[in-house]
């Protein structure tokens, strides 16, 4: 049971991880209809900006981890943010009416680069930092094994829900959110009625950009490390939760992270961890055969 | 010209403005492990920066500049650029030279793009130049195919050139092989390499165990893969494109991890080495026979040369690509061939036609695996030694660069492509680690501005009213 419980602490953290990176993959395909590639690769810059930027607060000499994180949130926030709008204005909305493989096969290119450059310009060997907070405590004890949970998971699980909620209301109650529901439900009327579709599609990769920048800066306070290749399994994986959430679908991107933490961890934990990645793609692979349109997800009706 | 230069400046000082944004973390601060156990210190790159934000927003003035009709100015910036890049002068990384230098070029290329593309226009108009424009199409392929068989009797084929060439074609044999998937009936499949391994996989291990001959392997490497295509195939080929990507990509990814950590099998990341190479009628290519073995040399009578059995290989894989080419090209005249390119057309329409479209798309899928199969094993075999790290993602990324590229569903294409983005590389070994990045910004490149890929023009593969017959054509 204490082991379980263990297991159950550590896929929730990872989950909410899988869960910020998935919403950009599932507001991008909802209002666009393309799998955006190259988002994994933005979490991974969002990782390499977020370590930078503790080695600067370090050096300035902010020594409370709370400012740092605050700091460093926002700044690599906001320079992913430009990444996400950087990426959508140069190699995919020159394509938007190409045909429909188009957008795929750019935003590979695209992934293919950012890798690459980021390995150029940081080389290819794991950055270990990132660990400014330590300690938790013990929940309970029980058969001779302690559960423990440390801060920063609380602190991972509480960033998680606070910008969930954020997102959800900003998608229900702002203009903006009005305009993206308007754009993905039916993009020349929309624009008929006014909404400006370029900037709202802009703002739609900028935030999910955003939200994969604080997905990459909690990976690294978690994991310690990072490396120009993280991008491409987490990438994957937020998209197989995506899916499997129903995608398009907000909560179901949330949903998805969970499960697919669950999965990943208790597969790990109980079954052998060299195969986890399989798991996640085995999962992947069952939900886009038996059910396509996800747990929360609509199915979907082509249109001829 | 007046009233735009403002507005120029100003989109080029946005451009310079985002760029310096994206770059300034990434390459301002180079993060280097200071040793000591003091952790991560900074390498500070600005002055990089700061040179290539600039050459950025001289770059995108003259992309401007020549957008808007002022294509003197534009020349003369992109040869300032190119001047400044090849100049003695102190930058401080010769990438930046590069950088400078091939800036400049675009640009120039940029600007007279125009004035050339007129020029050929008018060129292809004339008489001389429709009958060369025919006389091309037609020949062009033959005379690459007898570039490619007489290749090795030039004086060129030295060891590097043969080498080379072996590599350049077995691409040429997984893009034919793909383009049967992504070109003709339209399913993206980015899983491709599975299949290759699979094939070098059954090769090494078919014959490290059991002692069969490369001849004998062959086969059954392609029906392997074959079968995987279908066993994998089945199940998704329902799905939409994009998602019939992803799914491909898991597949890939899995039999990739499963290669790499079912150990007993297949030895894991160290591999499998020692690979017996292919035989000719049964003689080795070694220059000391193994024990009841007879080499080549000794069969022909000729004086051993570490060079034949590049050759040999060399027409192998020729033998190989160009049966892959011929086989498609008579799969595209039967009714499953076209019912392929009509699937890819229209899959609601072929569907009210009665056109089965899993079963289609699973034959497609099937033998285009199962020429990677082929490719597989003639890989292992040119090798000697295998192991999962031959077979990433990335290496199917590039098989579907070629095909893209070359314009999806053209075989001459195909060639072209890999000749460009296989043999260009190796023979600019300076381009060292810089190759993949310029990898995928060309991918993007030509979505953007070609994406119909270098061969656009498709003939199809009937037409209802053959030209000259009256009909509309």
């Amino acid at each position: 049971m204490a082991y379980f419980t263990q297991q159950l602490i550590n896929a929730i953290t990872l989950g909410a991880i899988y869960g910020l990176i998935a919403i950009g993959y599932t507001m991008v395909y909802g209002i666009i209809g393309m799998i955006n590639f190259a988002h994994g690769e933005v979490f991974m810059i969002g990782g390499f900006i977020s370590l930078i930027g503790f080695i600067i607060c370090g050096s300035l000499g902010i020594s409370s981890a709370p400012i740092a994180i605050v700091l460093v949130l926002l700044l690599a926030m906001s320079f992913s943010a430009v990444y996400g709008w950087a990426i959508e204005r140069t190699a995919y909305r020159p394509l938007r009416g190409s045909f429909r493989l188009a957008p795929l096969i750019s935003a590979i290119g695209v992934s293919i680069a950012l890798q690459n450059y980021v390995q150029l310009a940081q080389g290819a060997r794991p950055k270990p930092g990132g660990q400014v907070v330590s300690g938790g405590f013990n929940l309970f004890t029980a058969d001779g094994f302690d559960v423990r949970v440390t801060w920063l998971q609380i602190i991972i699980v509480l960033v998680t829900v606070v910008l969930m909620a954020g997102f959800t209301w900003v998608i229900a109650k702002t203009s903006l959110g009005r305009q993206q529901r308007a754009c993905e439900q039916d993009m020349k009327m929309a624009a008929l009625l006014g909404v400006n579709v370029d900037r709202t599609i802009s703002l739609t990769f900028v935030l999910g950009a955003a939200l994969a920048a604080v997905a990459g800066m909690l990976f690294l306070m978690y994991y310690g490390v990072v490396d120009f290749f993280i991008g491409f399994l987490a990438g994957i994986k937020a998209f197989t939760a995506a899916v499997l959430g129903g995608i398009g679908s907000l909560p179901g991107a949330m949903l998805g992270g969970l499960l697919i933490g669950l999965i990943e961890v208790f597969w790990a934990g109980y079954f052998s961890s060299e195969y986890k990645d399989v798991a996640a793609f085995a999962i992947l692979v069952l939900v886009l055969i038996f059910r396509p349109s996800g747990l929360l997800g609509k199915p979907e009706i082509e249109k001829v | 010209m007046g009233p735009r230069l403002p507005l120029m400046l100003k989109d080029a000082g946005l451009t310079a403005f985002v760029a310096a944004a994206l770059g300034i973390f990434i390459v301002g601060f180079r993060t280097v492990d200071q040793g000591g156990g003091k952790g991560l210190g900074f390498d500070y790159h600005l002055v990089d920066l700061v040179v290539a934000v600039f050459v950025i927003f001289i770059g995108r003035l003259g992309l401007s500049m020549a957008a808007n009709g002022l294509r003197w100015p534009a020349i003369v910036l992109g040869v300032a650029m190119i001047v400044a890049g090849a100049s003695p002068m102190k930058l401080p990384s010769g990438f930046l030279h590069w950088f400078v230098a091939l800036g400049g070029v675009l640009l120039v290329i940029r600007a007279i793009w125009p004035w050339a593309s007129d020029a050929m226009g008018v060129a292809a108009r004339t008489p001389s130049g429709v009958a060369l424009g025919k006389a091309g199409t037609k020949w062009f392929g033959w005379l690459l195919l007898a570039a490619a068989v007489l290749m090795p009797f030039t004086p060129l084929a030295d060891q590097k050139t043969m080498d080379l060439g072996v590599l350049i074609l077995t691409y040429v044999m997984l893009g034919w092989g793909l383009n049967i998937v992504v070109g003709l009936a339209g399913l993206l499949d980015l899983g491709y390499v599975a299949f290759y391994a699979v094939g070098a996989y059954a090769y090494a291990l078919l014959s490290t165990h059991y002692g069969l001959g490369f001849w004998t392997v062959l086969p059954l490497a392609g029906m392997m893969a074959a079968l995987f295509g279908i066993v994998l195939g089945f199940p998704v080929l329902r799905l939409r494109g994009d998602y019939l990507a992803i799914v491909t990509l898991g597949f890939g990814e899995i039999i990739r991890l499963v290669l790499l950590n079912w150990f007993d099998l297949t030895n894991g990341p160290a591999g499998i080495g020692s690979i017996p190479g292919p035989t000719l009628f049964g003689a080795v290519f070694a220059e000391t026979p193994p024990p009841g073995k007879q080499t080549v040399s000794e069969m022909l009578g000729i004086a051993f040369d570490g060079n034949h059995r590049l050759i040999f290989l060399y027409y192998i894989i020729l033998g190989l690509a160009l049966i892959t080419n011929l086989f498609t090209q008579r799969m595209r005249r039967l009714p499953v061939g076209r019912a392929w390119e009509a699937l890819r057309e229209d899959e609601t329409a072929c569907q009210a036609l009665g056109i089965n479209p899993t079963n289609t798309k699973l034959t497609a899928f099937a033998i285009g695996a199962m020429f990677a199969g082929f490719a597989g094993s003639f890989f292992a075999a040119k090798q000697r030694f295998i192991s999962p790290e031959s077979f990433v993602f990335i290496e199917s990324a590039i098989i579907l660069a070629i095909v893209v590229l070359g314009g999806m569903g053209s075989q001459i294409g195909v060639v072209l492509a890999a000749v460009l983005l296989i043999g260009l590389p190796e023979w600019f070994r300076d381009l060292g680690s810089y190759r993949m990045l310029a990898f995928g910004l060309a991918m993007v490149l030509i979505m953007v501005f070609k994406p119909r890929g270098l061969i656009s023009h498709r003939e199809p593969s009937i037409r209802l009213h053959p030209a000259g017959s009256g009909g509309g054509g």
